[in-house]
Parts: structure tokens; C-alpha cells; sequence
């Protein structure tokens, strides 16, 4: 025990840092019941993201199993992933 | 199949708790419904300011929230007492009441004044009490629940551990055939689209997605825009990065499931599983909304702390704050830190959420029942004239 991360649904592809992690460490974190060591490639700060897999630009991020917004460039497995590489998409029923 | 020990009704339904409930129908009458409930055992009123003077759908959103304080299955036997001239008279939300099998009385203060009322309100209220006390709690499936969810005072950890795991607890509880409520529209804003798409219609996904514009027109003619400048500078510091995710935080609570109906402020669910109430965000308006709505137990996350608890459903505070779990220890029902720390699983919280929901459906009182937080307040949409 002792996560340094978590992924908070199944269907996440990015976990969240519970504490401040360095570049360079490698972090457990646990995929679908797996646990998976992720080796990070850039400082996360406590609460910031993470990414669990290599993705496209134009990919969804998902977090608590949704998608909460789309890549801007390519990001790598273990990338900070943040306001720098993600933004939401317009979507319908917006005023 | 999971069960809890509660009170059966004659309407089929079951409560967690067994109030006799004095209801003032309008606020005049407030003074002497509190005068009847004080110091009697098992008696509670509900604080209603309102009753008269509203305009519009405000008549029916105060009748169903009173009523649905009435019928609901906490609730044993009910004491209406109105002041005469109002227009939400007490006869006719007795009447209502009364539909769902319990004992109603009527008192009017114009009638007789209030220490009459008064007097002859606490003989009533006390004769209630002696037959509540007669039931005996009986093993009930937790199907029977309906779980009201609810956030605030949130921090980063709400989002990130307190509210998941109130999730996999929503998500136990419509496995077992239970209900869940999840409401707070305006928190919708930024992940609506997400949201309709796990309903079970097209028509609930519109209405959804009306829901949200509703209040988010409302917002525009008081001449604040929500999305804008959402997340905050704040949020994104925190880690948040787009408005979907700071939403989905606060949504996840209802756990994974497909939406099975939409319901107006303080109405009934008619069916099982995650139901959606359109409600504020505002604490008490939204606690007072499920309530009415036949909710008997609520769990509610924070990371700040909140005191609050509801006249006749018990109030699970939750939160992951270490820091808020020791400064508000007599406030607090269950800390989920060990979620932040990494020592606990969400799912493991879950699991110990939905222990503490059956336990307390049960009997075991909760901080806010204990200290005597009793909060009401009613959400209208117009000016009262």
C-alpha cells in the first residue's frame, strides 16, 4: 500500500498525484485491478495529472471514467498532463 | 440480500428514522408549531417561512416540499398547523398528507389563538409520540432506500477521494435495487453533455441539458456567467484543468450508472437506481429538495467541513480532509483521508460508506442528529409578493 497516485475509474487513462512526485521515479498506480509502474517524465505537483498510456493529438483524456477534455499534442505515458497539452471541446447545449 | 432495520408504513414504504412531524403551512404559524414540538421526545417541526405570498409555480414547488416532508416514510404521523387566512391552507396539505396512509391532525390558530393552539397541539403531538413508540424497527431491503448524495464546502479532496467514494457506495446501493438521488444542476455546468449522455431516453438527455440551461440562463440575467473564468486561476493551480473535470468531481458521487429519471425539486422518484433531482447547489435548499422527495438518509461530502443536517433524515458528513476531520470531529461521520494517503482504496471507502449508510439507516445517529441540526430552507424561483 502507500499509492503516491490514484486512478480514480477503470476507464481512466490519467492518474492524479497525491503527493508532489519528482521526474525520473517510478510510481505504482493500479489499472483495471493491475498494478502498473509508470516512470514519470516530468515533476507532477500534488493533485496534478498524469498520463497512464502514449496518446494522440485530438485524443480524449478521460478521468472519472468521462472524457474531460482532448489532447493538444502528443503526450507520452508517464507526461504531466495539464492546461499545456489539454483543452476542453465545445459541445452541443452549450449557450 | 442486503437489509437495514427500519419502520415499515402503511404506504409500503419504510423509514430510517420515526418522527411525529408538527408542519407549519405558512410562516406565521411557525412560532406556535415550534412552541408545540419543544421538549417532546420524537416531535421535530419544520422552520417553513413560506405558505403565502408566493406567485407562479412557487403555490406547487411549497405545497410538494411540505407535502413530501409529510409523507415521507421517516416521518410517522404529522400535526398541520395553519393560521387560517393563508393560501396554502392547512386542510389542504393535511388532505395531501393523509393520502399516503398516516394520521394527520389539523390545528388553525385563527380558530382558537395560539395558546390554545399551543396546548391542545402538544396533548395531540404527545398522544403521536406514545404510538411511534409502539413501532418496533424490522429488517427491510436496502432497495427500500433512497439515497440523497450531496457536496459542499468542497476542497480538492472532494473531487479526488471523498466524492469516488461515495460513488462506489451509490454504486453498491443500485446493485442491491436502491435509490440514489444525485442532484446540484448548476454543478453541472461544463460536463451536461457528459451527464445526458447516460440517460436512459433521448427525452431525459433534453431534459438534462434543459435543466442545466435553465439555471445557467437564471445566472446570465443576474448577470453572472458561470463558465466564465471556470475552472479558476485557483482550480488550475490545483490541478484542475478543464470545467468537465471540476463537474465530474462533484457528479461522480452518483456512482457509474445510467440515469433511470429525471425529477423536479422535491418530487418523487418513480423508479430505481440513479435518479437526477433538478436542484440548487445551495446546501440546505438541496437537502431540504431530496428530503421532500422521500429521501431517508443523505451522504454528503467535504472537504471544508459543514455542520448541517435536515429536520427528518439523518445526514452522513464525509470527508477526506484529514485536517477538517480533526478540527470538525464533532461534525464529521467518516474520514476517507486514508484515500489521499494511499492507504485506502476508493472502492475499499466505498464499501465502508455503504456499511455506515446501513448502520445508520438503522438507528445509529449521525453528528448532526446528535448535536440537533435541524436545517431547512425551500427553493423558490420567484420574488414573494
Amino acid at each position: 500500500m502507500g499509492y503516491k497516485a490514484i486512478v480514480i475509474d477503470t476507464k481512466d487513462n490519467v492518474a492524479t498525484a497525491l503527493t508532489t512526485l519528482a521526474r525520473g521515479i517510478r510510481v505504482a498506480v493500479e489499472i483495471h485491478d493491475r498494478e502498473e509502474s509508470i516512470l514519470l517524465r516530468s515533476n507532477i505537483p500534488e493533485g496534478h495529472k498524469f498520463a497512464l498510456q502514449d496518446m494522440e493529438e485530438g485524443e480524449p483524456i478521460i478521468k472519472y471514467g468521462e472524457e474531460i477534455g482532448q489532447c493538444t499534442t502528443k503526450i507520452f505515458r508517464g507526461d504531466y498532463v495539464h492546461v499545456h497539452n489539454v483543452a476542453s471541446q465545445p459541445k452541443e447545449g452549450e449557450i | 440480500m442486503t437489509t437495514f432495520e427500519g419502520y415499515f408504513r402503511a404506504d409500503g414504504k419504510a423509514g430510517t428514522r420515526n418522527y411525529v412531524l408538527i408542519i407549519p403551512s405558512v410562516g406565521c404559524s411557525q412560532g406556535a408549531a415550534q412552541a408545540i414540538a419543544r421538549g417532546i421526545k420524537g416531535a421535530v417541526f419544520v422552520p417553513n417561512i413560506l405558505g403565502c405570498g408566493q406567485i407562479g409555480e412557487d403555490h406547487a414547488i411549497v405545497k410538494r416540499t411540505l407535502v413530501g416532508f409529510g409523507t415521507n416514510p421517516n416521518v410517522f404521523s404529522v400535526l398541520v398547523v395553519g393560521n387560517g387566512c393563508e393560501q396554502l391552507s392547512a386542510h389542504s396539505l393535511g388532505k395531501a398528507i393523509a393520502s399516503s396512509g398516516k394520521k394527520v391532525e389539523i390545528l388553525v390558530i385563527q380558530d382558537m389563538g395560539t395558546k390554545k393552539a399551543i396546548s391542545l397541539g402538544r396533548r395531540i403531538v404527545k398522544e403521536m409520540c406514545a404510538e411511534a413508540m409502539k413501532l418496533i424497527r424490522e429488517p427491510i431491503p436496502v432497495s427500500e432506500l433512497i439515497l440523497g448524495t450531496e457536496c459542499g464546502g468542497s476542497d480538492y479532496t472532494s473531487g479526488l477521494a471523498s466524492n469516488p467514494a461515495v460513488g462506489a457506495a451509490s454504486d453498491l446501493l443500485v446493485a442491491e435495487g436502491g435509490t440514489v438521488i444525485l442532484s446540484e444542476t448548476p454543478e453541472f455546468i461544463g460536463a451536461e453533455h457528459l451527464v445526458a449522455r447516460r440517460a436512459r431516453t433521448p427525452e431525459m438527455a433534453q431534459q438534462i441539458l434543459n435543466a442545466v440551461a435553465w439555471w445557467e440562463r437564471q445566472s446570465f440575467l443576474a448577470g453572472q456567467n458561470i463558465r466564465e473564468g471556470n475552472p479558476s486561476p485557483g482550480n488550475i493551480e490545483g490541478g484542475l484543468t478543464t470545467l468537465e473535470e471540476k463537474s465530474l468531481g462533484c457528479i461522480y458521487k452518483g456512482g457509474t450508472g445510467p440515469l433511470e429519471e429525471v425529477i423536479s425539486y422535491a418530487s418523487s422518484p418513480t423508479r430505481k437506481g440513479l435518479v437526477f433531482m433538478d436542484t440548487p447547489a445551495h446546501d440546505i435548499e438541496q437537502l431540504t429538495g431530496m428530503a421532500a422527495g422521500g429521501s431517508q438518509i443523505i451522504v454528503f461530502t467535504t472537504g471544508r467541513g459543514t455542520p448541517i443536517g435536515s429536520p427528518i433524515a439523518p445526514v452522513i458528513k464525509i470527508t477526506a480532509n484529514r485536517t477538517t476531520s480533526r478540527t470538525m470531529r464533532a461534525n464529521m461521520d467518516m474520514d476517507v483521508s486514508s484515500i489521499i494517503l494511499g492507504n485506502e482504496k476508493v472502492r475499499e471507502a466505498g464499501s465502508r460508506i455503504f456499511q455506515e449508510i446501513i448502520s445508520v439507516a438503522s438507528g445509529t445517529l449521525v453528528k448532526a442528529e446528535k448535536l440537533g441540526y435541524r436545517d431547512f430552507c425551500m427553493f423558490t424561483v420567484n420574488i414573494n409578493i
